[in-house]
């Protein structure tokens, strides 16, 4: 089953690394990780998706909890959430191509945001299967290349139920 | 602390002025170029912390193990930074193993050099992250109270664990006024949780309902304190008590309900008693694989309590009916409470298992531990029995600290000396590092002055740390070994004899079947100015036993055993107590 973890951890140098390298260590295998600040300067946000039984994940967020620089962790997989993933990918676009993609764009309702002689830079956010499906249609033209953030989500409404034992 | 209020100090001062306030007494460290100011800073306080120069940075930290082992305190060790610090890396991953808090204190290169590749330096901390349960690099000599208030409290609270402080250079250097009681930065640090009441109540539903309980033991009940709770619980109860291997001494081994040692080379009644079972209350411990065999197979005809601080222990290996976070020492406590407050009438705890407990004895009486003396040959497992009852014999048991090595010589130490009380037996269990005898012997004999502190070991695992026989000696640490040497690596050898035909890959540690022992332990002591004797007539076994017990200083007790002696009886490992080697 597909699950999606949020951290919130101490924002220090070296926690990134520790996280990624416990999981690591442990066999864990990880889809997708985020990273970034918080409103709180003091902490991070780290969204993972991770692929596996109830068991192992719960052996996963444990072991996430005891890191002694993570605040707090949430399984939020079975709330109501919001997940998002940005990304960023350069096609190939002959002038004569690029209205054609355009329009692909809109019904995205992604960006162009940069255009190059033969090239587009589109910019699409949204949950993972429409990323991949932008993605897909994008080859006939051929991608030069792409980044995505990976995974981000939050639960919605007031926030989500603490689930440290 | 308020004298040097107001005073401009050095990191160094200020570090070594928070080991004093932080109650350490003892300090083992190895200097060098990073670390040097600390050292600096150590000798203007040597009235106040010993410091103890080991003749290797490993021997230093399992020296440190030993100190927090037999004392429950943070035991603390130096190094310099680069390879001073990587000799840290075994001992603290063998702590973190075995739940035990040490504090290794690395020097670092100077801030400004990090990250060239500048002389001596390696990224300790990024090294040792996994095998840590916290590690700090300080880059502000401002930092240093509170990352070292924080590290005591990470090492010892919740689940005890290994701690790594790597400290620059100019950190150490430079001078500020330091305020020692800053505020803790752990918001997400939460050690503690306490049973409720409701949790226990279903702990003791589940005992009543029972035909057949047993207690597995281990090290979270030596680590948190709570054998004389345990020992309450189990006989009020009449719940028998089968220990792991860092478990010994959490339940006395003489006491009637003790099965003693469970898993690969426990008791056979031990594990007989477990797979028979209908209920399993698992008071500290992990499950780990020397203790269950194959998992699936392991307890599986009966309920499972498990009792644990650390909650990702709980459902990681086996899944329990009942999974309890919480100290087990205040569990115990509530329990033991909880069954005294009971109204008078109430069902007895007991009475549903008196045919078990028979059948748990006859078990015991008819499966025992079997040692064979030979008159033509020391067997290892009879050096260990009469150890035993020499030093019961002159009323010296309570008074008496263990340490081993790793291997054969371990487990019979494990199986043939009754410990009767907690932390009087200090061993490498999870991890398993060789060499840690005679190292931890000695830190255990700095933290315990008065006691008699033996080190029971092989001759692999003395010479991997045999260098520390000359900080026993200038250091006046009276620490005895009594070396069982058999010429070889014999559990490897064992398995060798049992799994592939006697083919010796490499186990062999003598230079010649002709020639006589080697190395020359006693030769070797000797250049060390160690007392030291060798037999190999079982005749001579008693009186050189009590010579090494009586000598005054430290000493070398070189006892000749025969390499075919296997540990008996095994569960071999990923099988089943079916599969138990008793032959």
């Amino acid at each position: 089953m597909r699950h999606v973890l949020s951290a919130l951890v101490q924002n220090q140098p070296g926690v990134l690394a520790h996280i990624s390298g416990m999981l690591a260590s442990r066999g864990f295998n990880i889809e997708s990780l985020a990273v970034g600040e918080t409103e709180d300067p003091n902490l991070s946000r780290m969204t993972f998706v991770v692929h596996g039984t109830n068991a192992e994940l719960e052996q996963v967020r444990k072991q996430l909890d005891k890191v002694v620089t993570a605040v707090r962790v949430d399984d939020i997989s079975s709330e109501n959430f919001v997940e998002r993933d940005l990304m960023l990918i350069k096609v190939q676009a002959l002038p004569t191509q690029r209205v054609e993609i355009s329009l692909l764009v809109e019904m995205f309702r992604g960006k162009v945001v940069d255009i190059g002689t033969e090239t587009l830079v589109i910019e699409i956010s949204g949950q993972e299967t429409k990323v991949v499906a932008f993605i897909d249609l994008m080859r006939p033209y051929g991608i030069i290349e792409l980044a995505r953030t990976g995974r981000i989500a939050l639960v919605r409404g007031k926030g989500s139920k603490e689930v440290r034992n | 602390m308020s004298e040097h209020k107001g005073h401009l100090q050095s990191g160094a001062e200020i570090l070594v002025q928070c080991l004093i306030n932080h109650g350490v007494d003892v300090i083992f460290a190895y200097p060098g170029g990073a670390s040097m100011p600390l050292h600096q800073a150590l000798t203007r306080v040597s009235d106040k912390l010993r410091t103890i120069l080991p003749r290797h940075e490993q021997g230093g930290a399992f020296a440190a193990e030993g100190y927090a082992r037999t004392t429950g305190k943070v035991g603390v060790c130096m190094s310099t930074s680069g390879p001073g610090a990587t000799n840290f890396v075994t001992s603290l991953a063998d702590a973190k193993m075995d739940s035990c808090p040490i504090m290794c204190i690395t020097g670092q290169v100077s801030t400004p050099v990090i990250g060239t590749d500048a002389f001596q330096e390696t990224p300790i901390v990024e090294v040792c992250r996994a095998v840590t349960k916290h590690h700090y690099l300080i880059l502000r000599t401002e930092d240093i109270t509170r990352v070292m208030k924080e590290a005591f409290y990470i090492a010892t609270s919740g689940r005890p664990g290994p701690i790594i402080v790597d400290v620059p250079k100019d950190v150490q250097m430079r001078k500020i006024v330091a305020d020692y009681d800053p505020p803790m930065n752990l918001a997400g640090y939460a050690p503690d949780r306490r049973a409720t009441r409701e949790e226990l109540e279903k702990l003791l539903e589940m005992l009543r309902a029972s035909k057949k309980p047993i207690i597995y033991a281990g090290g979270g009940i030596i680590s948190s304190n709570a054998s004389q709770h345990l020992k309450a619980f189990a006989e009020k109860t009449g719940v028998p008590v089968a220990m792991t291997l860092l478990g010994l001494g959490g339940f006395p081994a003489e006491h009637f309900l003790s099965l003693d040692m469970l898993g690969m080379h426990g008791t056979v009644y031990s594990n007989y008693a477990i797979n028979e079972a209908d209920l399993l209350l698992a008071f500290g411990v992990r499950f780990d694989d020397r203790v269950t065999g194959k998992v699936s197979e392991f307890a599986k005809h009966g309920k499972i309590v498990h009792v644990d601080i650390d909650p990702s222990e709980l459902n990681k290996i086996k899944k329990a009916d009942l999974p309890i976070h919480g100290d087990i020492c205040l569990a115990l406590q509530d329990l033991v409470r909880m069954i005294d407050a009971r109204p008078k009438g109430s069902p007895s705890l007991t009475a549903g298992h008196q045919e078990w407990i028979k059948q748990v004895e006859h078990w015991r009486a008819t499966e025992p531990l079997r040692c064979e003396p030979r008159e033509d040959a020391i067997i290892p497992q009879f050096v260990i029995k009469r150890l035993w009852e020499l030093l019961k014999e002159r009323n010296m048991l309570d008074d008496t600290i263990i340490t081993t090595g790793v291997g054969q010589h371990q487990m019979f130490a494990a199986q043939f000396f009754k410990f009767n009380s907690p932390r009087t037996w200090v061993t490498s269990g999870g991890l398993g590092s060789m060499g840690y005898g005679l190292p931890s012997a000695m830190g255990v004999q700095a933290a315990n002055p008065l006691k008699t502190v033996i080190d029971i070991d092989g001759d692999g695992s003395f010479l991997m740390n045999v260098q520390e026989l000359a900080t026993c000696f200038t250091e006046k640490l009276p620490v005895k070994v009594l070396l069982l040497n058999n010429q070889h690596l014999g559990m490897v050898v064992q398995w060798e004899d049992r799994f592939f035909e006697s083919n010796r890959g490499h186990t062999y540690l003598g230079a010649g079947f002709d020639q006589p022992p080697y190395p020359d332990f006693v030769t070797i002591a000797r250049g060390f100015r160690v007392g030291t004797r060798r037999i190999t007539d079982p005749k001579d076994l008693d009186g050189a036993l009590i010579e090494m017990i009586e000598s005054k200083g430290p000493f070398v007790l070189d006892v000749m055993t025969p390499h075919q002696e296997h540990v008996l009886p095994m569960i071999p490992s990923g099988m089943t107590v079916k599969d138990i080697i008793k032959v």
